[in-house]
């Protein structure tokens, strides 16, 4: 091989970047988790008191900044690296632990095990994220270096093997990444599951001169943030699967559409052009061959419709999100009327992997159709909230029970929502179903983004279904009549529900609504709207019923069918919370020094029942809202 | 909402600015609103007028555009933004009652600014800390756990900003609307 080929221009980058993290390695580094979430729970001053800390001492240590480490649930993270000493991972820092850290464990050389989650390699001393439950399912491919690499320097990325991929492929011929990808039967992971190597090919076969390549990085569902975080915190994984497919396909340039509401993922993702362009890995004759291909930020501008592969392509174009009726699909008529690729985040990120390690690696993980894994965003009433990544094929039980470690105590589980908006609710019995786009498509959800909310007793399933149609029919584009009116009187009628109002023909009619705007739309928006209520209407039938024929909410939720009580035999006349706690001075104290509610003035906010001490527990929600005093009157 | 002094030349100086910037392109609309919305924290009608001026089209084909998107906002923001999240896990854990506190008590509701200018008031989809739900931001800052009392103390704290800042700034800023 001659000193120019795109192997030997590499090996010189990964030896650079080798040396310098390896240079850095001498002392000890200390990562804090500043991803969104983290700085939320104060990542940005636990990073501040670890320097202050460090500086007092005249320690030399380093401290940097990392994505998601996916245990959000403990948040703020960090993870200390010692010299001698396995990585440690600890969570829930505040000042103390900071200060505790420093003095024991850089200063002196007690790693405070006692305050540790796990460490991050094999030891002798403390067990790593791999012994516990969660570890033994989780498989983290695309996850895997997701807070545990310094998202902002290209050297972390590059000297562990990053973009050898594309070094590999680039010295040989296109085609061989198109077979691989092909082979490995990667599937799109922006919902539908569509093969991402045929899509490929029919764009290859119908450019013949300018093909684009788009990530989608929309991610429009509201309860989900796994792109985000992969292109927040490993954004180099995601350029190089998109240089890779732009080299399959013969694209020149990419976009990614990145969502408004994402600042810091937009910046990462900037700033990681910028270095793999200063490297040699984008731009013109990439690592010295003749192959050239740029990429830039499209921001999306808040609207869910616009994650839709044509209503995206349109935003781009500066028009109005709507999509078109296909075909033409993209592949042949995409951006600027060019054939154009667009795939999700994730999946492009799966493509270094694939093309390091073989179609066949790829095959082994997950199940024959769905091979690989999935990503979820754990979230509700689940202990372990955060980001997970676990092989196609694992249960949702498993997912929930041992991965998500199960529910907090004293909640009791009542149903799982996978795939937000165009998703559904799915029951106790539904568990032993496997994650992958088949099996939960026959069970009435879908894969979709990978948002996966847990939901318990207290949680009321026709106020959920109503909160997902809401935010699908304010997103519904208004192209066709089924979405635009459809949604909205599926939304009045779900409401009049909430309110206990309707009986069960209201039901019978909102299901044959909901299977009318199914069918009658254009677009999977409208299409897949009806999901959270069929599924729900499917599985939790008597829930409805209870609404419209009792005028009650079993999870006493509804507003319109509860009211707020401070039960007498319980109230303790010496304490006075509750009444501090009411926004509204709703809470009085009656002549006997009981305290009561007028109920013109509650708002029913919830705030004198989470005031009132546990020994006490006075406050109750009654449903149907009826007082105790009416009851015994009506009774008479 | 009208506009305050000097407003005008600012909206009028920030377009041309911009507009300077972006090749006046149809395909670089939306990038040069989202410029100018930066800019100016929202997008006052003399500016998509200027704008569709600057790139040939009709200025109904931006206020179409500017309503369709939910990023894009006609009035400005206050000077202390609050944004409420509504997304699966904020919603489940009583977001709606944060937002409607906060309604009450900036006497406003979700969309609006206070005529002082003081708040503006709207919801997001998750912000992605779903596990501090229900989650508001307040001018850029994430807190967690916002309950009604909550909500309290944070309109406590932003109103004695209020008292300050007219202290500091008596006189020239009362009253002083453009003509
Ligand atoms: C209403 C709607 C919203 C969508 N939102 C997204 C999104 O946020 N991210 C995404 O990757 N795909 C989204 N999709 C799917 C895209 O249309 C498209 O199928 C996908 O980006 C293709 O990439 P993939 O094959 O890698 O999954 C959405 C589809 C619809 C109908
Ligand atoms: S189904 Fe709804 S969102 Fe999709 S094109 Fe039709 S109106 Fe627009
Ligand atoms: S629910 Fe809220 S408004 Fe009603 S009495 Fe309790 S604290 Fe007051
Ligand atoms: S650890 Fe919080 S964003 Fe993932
Ligand atoms: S739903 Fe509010 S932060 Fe995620």
């Amino acid at each position: 091989m001659s000193k120019s080929d795109p192997q030997s221009i590499y090996e010189n980058i990964k030896r650079e970047a080798r040396l310098r993290v390896e240079s850095r390695q001498e002392k000890p580094l200390i990562m804090v988790g500043t991803a969104t979430c983290g700085v939320a729970a104060g990542a940005m001053q636990v990073k501040e008191d670890f320097a202050r800390e460090i500086d007092d001492k005249g320690l030399d240590a380093e401290v940097i900044e990392v994505g998601c480490i996916g245990h959000c649930y403990a948040e703020p993270l960090a993870i200390i690296a010692k010299p001698g000493f396995p990585p440690v991972c600890y969570g829930n820092l505040d000042d103390g632990l900071v200060h505790r850290l420093v003095e024991d464990f850089l200063a002196g050389d007690d790693p405070s095990y006692e305050y540790a989650m796990a460490a991050l390699e094999r030891n002798d001393e403390f067990p790593t994220f791999e012994d516990f439950p969660r570890g033994v399912y989780e498989e983290k491919l695309i996850l895997e270096h997701c807070g545990y690499a310094d998202f902002s320097k290209i050297e972390s990325y590059v000297a562990r093997d990053g973009y050898s991929a594309l070094a590999k492929a680039l010295s040989e011929d296109p085609k061989l990444v198109l077979e691989e990808v092909k082979e490995a039967n990667l599937r799109g992971r922006g919902g539908a599951g569509f093969p991402a190597g045929k899509k490929w090919e029919a764009c290859l076969n119908n450019g013949k001169d300018e093909i684009y390549v788009i990530c989608n990085g929309d991610e429009g569902d509201p309860g989900a943030f796994m792109d985000r975080s992969v292109l927040e915190s490993d954004p180099h994984l995601v350029l190089e699967g998109m240089i890779l497919c732009a080299y399959a396909v013969g694209a020149k340039q990419g976009y990614l559409y990145i969502r408004a509401e994402y600042p810091r993922a937009v910046e990462h993702v900037r700033k990681a052009i910028e270095q793999a362009r200063t490297k040699g890995f984008l731009g013109s004759s990439i690592l010295g061959t003749n192959f050239s291909f740029d990429l830039e930020v499209f921001q999306g501008s808040g609207a869910f419709i616009c994650g839709e592969a044509t209503a995206l392509v349109n935003s781009m174009e500066g028009r109005t999100g709507m999509p078109e009726s296909r075909p033409p699909r993209l592949v042949q008529q995409g951006f600027r009327g060019k054939p154009t690729v667009l795939n999700n985040v994730k999946t492009f990120a799966y493509v270094p992997l694939i093309i390091n390690k073989g179609a066949e690696w790829f095959k082994s993980i997950g199940t024959p159709e769905s091979p690989g894994t999935a990503v979820f965003s754990l979230v509700g009433k689940i202990n372990n909230t955060g980001l997970v990544e676990v092989p196609m094929g694992t249960t949702l039980r498993q997912l929930i029970e041992e991965v998500g470690d199960g529910l907090p105590e004293g909640s009791q589980f009542k149903a799982v929502q996978i795939g937000g908006p165009s998703g559904g609710c799915l029951p106790e019995s539904a568990l032993d179903v496997p994650i992958d786009f088949d099996s939960l498509h026959e069970a009435g959800a879908i894969m979709g983004s990978g948002g996966l909310v847990v939901m318990d007793q207290e949680d009321c399933m026709v106020a959920v279904a109503r909160f997902f149609l809401e935010f699908t029919q304010n997103e519904s584009c208004g192209k066709c009549t089924f979405c635009r009116l459809g949604t909205k009187h599926m939304l009045d009628i779900l409401t009049d529900i909430t309110r206990g109002e309707g009986d069960l023909e209201t039901l019978e009619h909102l299901k044959e609504l909901s299977e009318d705007v199914r069918d009658g739309s254009l677009c999977n928006l409208g299409r897949t709207a009806p999901n959270p209520v069929l599924t729900t209407l499917r599985y939790f039938y008597d829930e409805y019923k209870a609404h419209v024929e009792e005028g009650r909410c079993p999870a006493l939720v509804c507003r319109d069918l509860i009211l707020y009580y401070i039960k007498p035999a319980k109230c303790s006349k010496l304490c006075n919370v509750c009444v501090g706690s009411c926004p509204t001075e709703a809470i009085y104290t009656r002549d006997d020094g009981l305290k009561a509610i007028d109920q013109e003035k509650c708002v029913k906010c919830d705030n004198c029942r989470k005031a009132c001490p546990t020994e006490y527990d006075a406050v109750l929600r009654l449903s149907p809202p009826v007082l105790p005093g009416e009851k015994e009157r009506k009774a008479k | 909402m009208q506009l305050l002094k000097g407003e005008k030349e600012e909206i009028l100086a920030c377009v041309k600015e911009v507009l300077g910037e972006n090749s006046k392109t149809h395909e670089n609309l939306i990038p040069i609103l989202q410029q100018v919305q930066k800019k100016l924290g929202y997008l006052p009608a003399l500016a998509m007028d200027k704008i569709a001026e600057g790139l040939k089209v009709p200025a109904v084909d931006i206020f179409s555009l500017v309503t369709f998107y939910n990023q894009f906002r006609l009035n400005p923001p206050g000077k202390h933004e609050i944004k409420v999240c509504m997304g699966t896990a904020c919603y489940m854990t009583g977001g709606d009652i944060t937002l409607e506190s906060f309604e009450r008590r900036m006497g406003i509701n979700e969309g609006e600014t206070s005529l002082d200018r003081h708040y503006s008031l709207d919801r997001v989809a998750c912000v992605g800390c779903c596990t501090l739900a229900p989650v508001a931001v307040i001018d850029d800052e994430v807190e967690g756990k916002v309950t009604p009392t909550r909500v309290d103390g944070i309109m406590l704290a932003l109103e004695e900003d209020r008292e300050d800042n007219a202290i500091e700034k008596s006189g020239p800023k009362v009253g002083a609307e453009d003509e």
